[in-house]
């Protein structure tokens, strides 16, 4: 599904990733973890494809076509979802507008039938059930005056509605209570299926508790220094980054300040 | 951030398709103003007595003036001399005999904007076939208002068949020396429309300038008369999406509006004149006086406009609230890019008792366009609990453009409640980022979040124009659930 061959980019003429390698497979559920600063965000948005970031080595093949080369609506319409980790308010745009958009835009580039309000209307009652939003929040702005629970759920919701092949949630999980993490999680792993991959991004291992991934990634200073199994999310909340935080070089580490 | 913003730019930024068409009158009068012109206008227009002597007036008054000097606008000063004032209606002959001779960009606007046919033709100037004519929409809509009592006219043929109720309302909301402009469309104003819906009707369609075809090419000194006598109704729709052909500058308009006991006058502007060339070479100046009167209790005036044309726009839709218990309305989308400058507002004057008003006005700059706000809320010693609420929000895209905001509030009761509220924001890059990432269109991301912003405005419009002006902002929202 998606070959990501030494990446390296920057923002602002800063290097951030450093030569990342990273493999997933349909039907497979990735985690990332790592420190502040380690470039874990960069990732998700040059992935999503940020303009703020340039790309300055390696490729990322999505599904047999070159990523990098594609404008974001082209991404998502050729079903790359990202979860934002901090959704954005767009005053005046009612959810349901947007929702209805997006995925009439999707549908479209895929040749696929417009959906008509009935139809699209029924297909968001259905996926709302699992994110328990309450209705009311489709017809209020885009974001707007919701909760920071609320803002995590829309992003899932929208990724429900559109169904993407590869999913990146970028830190879904920080600033939720439990309760707000387990709608997020059980959400999530409804939307497992083999043929769509997820890349959980996270600080944390909580939300590893809830949604298991086949592979643990570790990033640290731009590069994945270390993968494995659930076991490696658990041990990381035991250990923390420290102990692997040496495999930095000198001057890697000068940059991370 | 500095590229993307170019970015942001370069896709708001849209060409004027129309083109400008600048053809030669024939029969006109030689360019100038003397009073030996306004009676000469006063005479082919075979105009009574009282019209020529309030011409006259007003061009005496006129005289004695200065150009106001005191918008936020800049321009060249405008020689009065080198003008125009009177050109016979154009003979149909002159004009493209089918829309096969019609510039194929002006075509291909018309097309984006989904304008029939018809409209088309009118738009362009095509010569039109009298038999079509006599059977067309136009005609049948005239018939029925002339059942109900309502009169929809040209205003030079009000003046011949309708004297009293001109003579009567003419200029007792702009006086004919209220300001520069005014006075000088007093002086010289060519044509317009006449409406009056006489006590307790209802008028039951939106009015139209287009279905006006008879008074097309009414010039660059517009009247406008509205009157809605007691509990009458009646909603006017000005102007057109779509680029029109225009071969004049200057734009002094007037607009009256008289609003009697328990009546009510919605009054719609889509404008969307030439803005002239990136450089602002060759736009309209839109210098306009428009004014509402709510001359008896309950009595409501509301005007809603969005400007997106002109090379400079200085207007301010006012409304007098004379009657207790009256209400005034002014929700307006006003958008500068390249070149453009706008200066425009409202003014609310509160005079009698209860009288309410509400102001939301969104400006939207890009490129180098300056939008200013300019509103004034008055109230007077006699309107006791009057209230106001005002809401300007300007939206900036890229960063050489301004936006500027100038309230003025005078308040002579202590039982007024006058609230105002502004706020300055700009697209950001992560809202585009936002919607791109779930599938917009960069071009498509802009306008949903300039729909949105203006999406308080829009709801005030008919339903079919407030279509046209989403469409014209760009997007269409048809068949958005919620």
């Amino acid at each position: 599904m998606l070959t990501i061959t030494d990446l390296h980019a920057s923002c602002d003429g800063k290097e951030i990733l450093r030569g990342i390698d990273l493999q997933i497979n349909a039907g497979e559920v990735h985690a990332i973890m790592g420190p502040n600063g380690s470039g874990k965000s960069t990732l998700a948005n040059v992935l999503a494809g940020r303009d703020r970031y340039q790309v300055t080595r390696g490729t990322v093949k999505y599904r047999d076509v070159d990523l990098l080369q594609m404008p974001p609506e082209e991404r998502a319409r050729a079903g790359v979802f990202l979860a934002f980790q901090y959704p954005v308010e767009i005053p005046g745009v009612s959810n349901i507008y947007l929702l209805k958009a997006a995925l009439n835009a999707v549908r479209k580039s895929r040749g696929e039938r417009e959906l008509d309000a009935m139809d699209f209307l029924a297909l968001v009652k259905e996926r709302m059930q699992l994110v328990e939003m309450k209705e009311e929040l489709l017809y209020r702005s885009v974001n707007e005056g919701f909760s920071g629970g609320e803002k995590k759920r829309n992003e899932i919701l929208q990724m429900a509605v559109l169904a993407p092949y590869l999913a990146i949630l970028d830190e879904t999980d920080s600033g939720l209570d439990i309760d707000a993490l387990q709608v997020v999680a059980a959400g999530v792993n409804a939307l497992r299926s083999p043929d769509r991959a997820f890349l959980l991004i996270t600080h944390y291992q909580r939300l590893l508790d809830y949604v298991v991934p086949d592979v643990v990634h570790v990033l640290i200073g731009g590069r994945i220094v270390k993968s494995g199994d659930r076991a490696l999310a658990l041990e990381l909340e035991r250990t923390g980054y420290a102990d692997l935080t040496p495999a930095l070089t000198p001057a890697t580490m000068l940059d991370e300040r | 951030m500095e590229t993307s913003s170019r970015d942001i730019e370069t896709l708001v930024r849209r060409e004027y398709e129309a083109g400008f068409v600048t053809d030669v009158e024939s029969d006109a009068v030689p360019a100038g103003l003397s009073e030996d012109v306004i009676r000469l206008i006063s005479e082919k227009k075979r105009e009574p007595d009282f019209m020529l002597e309030w011409r006259l007036r007003a061009y005496r008054q006129w005289l004695t003036m200065r150009a106001p000097r005191w918008a936020h606008v800049h321009f060249a000063p405008i020689d009065f001399q080198s003008i125009v004032y009177y050109s016979a209606p154009k003979s149909r002959d002159d004009g493209p005999k089918s829309l096969a001779d019609v510039d194929p960009k002006l075509l291909e606007t018309y097309d984006k904007l989904g304008i029939p046919l018809r409209e088309r033709e009118l738009l362009a100037g095509v010569a039109i076939d009298a038999v079509f004519d006599s059977v067309s929409v136009a005609t049948t809509f005239k018939d029925k208002l002339a059942a109900l009592g309502i009169v929809f006219c040209p205003f030079s043929e009000a003046v011949q068949k309708h004297p009293d109720l001109v003579r009567k309302y003419l200029g007792s909301v702009v006086p004919y020396a209220d300001n520069f402009y005014a006075t000088l469309n007093s002086a010289v104003f060519s044509d317009g429309s006449f409406v009056y819906v006489p006590k307790g009707v209802r008028c039951p369609m939106e009015l139209s300038t287009y279905f006006r075809i008879n008074a097309s090419k009414t010039g660059q000194f517009e009247r406008t008369l509205i009157i809605a006598d007691e509990g009458a109704y009646v909603s006017y729709l000005e102007g057109c999406t779509a680029p029109m052909r225009d071969e004049n500058q200057l734009h002094a308009a007037v607009v009256e509006l008289i609003a009697l006991k328990d009546a009510q006058i919605k009054y719609s502007t889509v404008q969307n004149w030439y803005p002239g060339d990136e450089q602002g070479r060759g736009g309209i100046y839109n210098f306009v006086t428009k004014r509402g009167a709510c001359r008896g209790e309950n009595a409501k005036i509301s005007w809603t406009q969005v400007e997106t044309g002109s090379a400079i726009t200085w207007k301010y839709p006012s409304v007098i609230l004379e009657g207790d218990n009256s209400v005034g309305e002014f929700y307006s989308v006003a958008v500068t890019n390249n070149m453009q400058q706008a200066d425009t507002g409202t003014k609310m004057l509160h005079i009698g008792r209860n009288t309410r008003s509400t102001i939301i006005s969104k400006g939207i700059s890009s490129g180098r366009g300056q939008n200013t706000y300019r509103g004034q809320v008055k109230v007077l010693k006699s309107a006791e609990n009057a209230r106001n609420y005002t809401q300007c929000d300007s939206l900036l895209i890229g960063d050489r453009c301004g936006a500027h905001t100038f309230p003025y509030v005078e308040v002579r009761n202590p039982t007024a409640s006058v609230e105002h509220e502004a706020t300055t924001s700009k697209i950001s890059e992560d809202q585009l980022f936002y919607l791109q990432s779930r599938g917009l269109a960069a071009e498509d991301a802009v306008s949903v979040v300039v729909n949105g912003f203006c999406k308080t405005v829009f709801k005030e419009l008919p339903m079919e124009f407030a279509v046209e002006a989403q469409k014209l902002l760009g997007v269409s929202l048809e068949g958005a659930v919620g």
